[in-house]
């Protein structure tokens, strides 16, 4: 269980990580938590050549509000999140409930949010967290700096849009208006096991009640996080009711292609997809101080 | 690569492969057993130590390498001039332990959660020592351990260490 031999560069400056990516290319894999990269390397499901270790980069460990996003750099640890001043308001709940489930509490003080989305497992929680959000990622790749929303990010299981050479800086996450709410509801086997299903759901109310906005998104439910388009042009513009509810966990449920295994069945899985969905929704109303 | 850390104070220079993992070095090249692998897959949390005083971390999920310049606490150092800290106290004094193979990672854990919160609640511990495996005790005596420890450590004369 020792990893295959590499390379390791320490970067000092962002700058100089790219420098290295640029070099190594293909052969090259960025570490920053960890928590994901190195239990693969050690499994030699991966065996990069080159590491190029990004944990001293502290311009890249900001955690903070610009006006109109949250900007998380690609070193704030999970843990970050949990601890923010500002994480207890409303309009945060649906990333606050995500950082309290990420893997485990010791995972969480290492593991970072853009490394998650990096790795995109199918069954990762903040890709699915950032599907709900509407976030972005900014790539630095040889053609300077870009944002690439979070759905032409997350390209396939393990695969996303940063490309040979480039790397993420951070992710953008939209700030969202005073009446809106979120949840996160997750079901696994135990603390830190993949989910066997989890949904990410955030929704802004206008002044009359009625859905201003929705984001509805599914984990561990096809090759990597989906969105749930349908269930998201099903509530808004309407006024939440318990019908509307289960139509946008029905579409979850029919929406969600999850593989079987040791934690459930397909069909056990596609209905938990539309429980969580229901649940989920549930909460956020309630958090608004609406019906649930 | 040639790295330099401390380990409970103490200062280790040695030339490691990159590869090494720090729970590796520190029972081989330090020679700090109390630090334990159990499933090392980063799941079961007996190989935590904490970094830099106050972050918890499982030492099967990172490289030596990456420890270079920084502070390592293990088991070894928790204890002061033979006095126990108040957190192997609870242990002792609470049966927090029966075969005492999750013991470092939990005691360590436990270390890094009070650091961050003084007065835990129930809940708060046991959501803290979620990523920590025991299969032996149930978690009942952990919990009074580090609710011991804490109440210990909040009185005024608690010395800090």
């Amino acid at each position: 269980m020792i990893p295959a031999a590499f390379d390791y560069l320490r970067a000092h400056t962002a700058d100089e990580a790219f420098a290295y990516l640029q070099q190594h290319g293909a052969e090259a894999r960025v570490l920053a938590g960890g928590q994901s990269l190195i239990p693969a390397m050690r499994f030699r499901l991966a065996r990069p050549a080159v590491l190029v270790d990004i944990n001293s980069l502290s311009d890249l460990s900001y955690l903070r509000i610009n006006g109109t996003v949250l900007a998380i750099g690609a070193i704030a640890r999970d843990s970050d999140i949990e601890r923010a001043p500002w994480i207890g308001e409303r309009r945060w709940s649906l990333i606050h409930d995500t950082s309290r489930v990420v893997a485990d509490p010791v995972v969480r003080q290492m593991g970072t949010v853009v490394g998650s989305l990096c790795h995109n497992d199918p069954a990762g929680d903040w890709t699915t967290t950032a599907l709900a959000s509407r976030a972005a990622v900014v790539v630095r790749g040889q053609g300077g700096t870009r944002k690439v929303p979070i759905d032409e990010f997350l390209v396939d299981s393990f695969a996303t849009a940063v490309g040979e050479g480039e790397m993420a800086l951070g992710a953008e996450f939209p700030v969202p208006d005073d009446r809106t709410a979120g949840s996160y509801q997750k079901v696994e086997r135990k603390v830190g096991d993949y989910a066997t299903a989890a949904a990410a759901v955030q929704v802004s109310l206008n002044a009359d009640g009625t859905i201003r906005a929705a984001g509805v998104a599914l984990s561990a439910a096809g090759a990597c996080a989906v969105r749930v388009g349908e269930a998201e042009r099903l509530l808004v513009g309407q006024k939440p009711s318990a019908a509307l509810i289960r139509a946008a966990a029905d579409a979850a449920s029919t929406r969600s292609q999850p593989q079987a295994d040791l934690r459930g069945t397909v069909e056990y899985k596609k209905h938990l997809a539309g429980v969580l969905v229901a649940r989920g929704l549930g909460q956020a109303l309630a958090r608004l101080g609406g019906q649930a | 690569m040639k790295i330099t850390l401390t380990v409970n104070g103490t200062k280790y220079e040695r030339d490691v492969e990159p590869r090494t993992l720090l729970a590796y070095f520190l029972r081989e090249e330090c020679g700090q057993t109390g630090t334990h692998v159990g499933c090392d897959t980063s799941s079961c949390g007996c190989c935590v130590v904490v970094l830099d005083g106050e972050r918890a971390v499982k030492s099967c999920a990172m490289f030596a390498v990456q420890a270079e310049g920084h502070e390592i606490l293990t088991v070894e150092g928790l204890a002061a001039g033979g006095t126990l800290h108040a957190l192997q106290q609870g242990f002792w004094d609470q049966h927090g332990l029966q075969c005492g193979y999750c013991t470092p990672g939990m005691l360590l854990t436990s270390y890094a959660l009070l650091k961050h919160n003084a007065s835990p609640s129930e809940a708060d511990i046991r959501e803290g020592l979620s990523g920590n495996l025991c299969r032996c005790t149930g978690y009942q005596n952990i919990v009074k351990a580090v609710q011991q420890a804490a109440g210990v450590l909040r009185q005024p004369a608690a010395v800090a260490v």
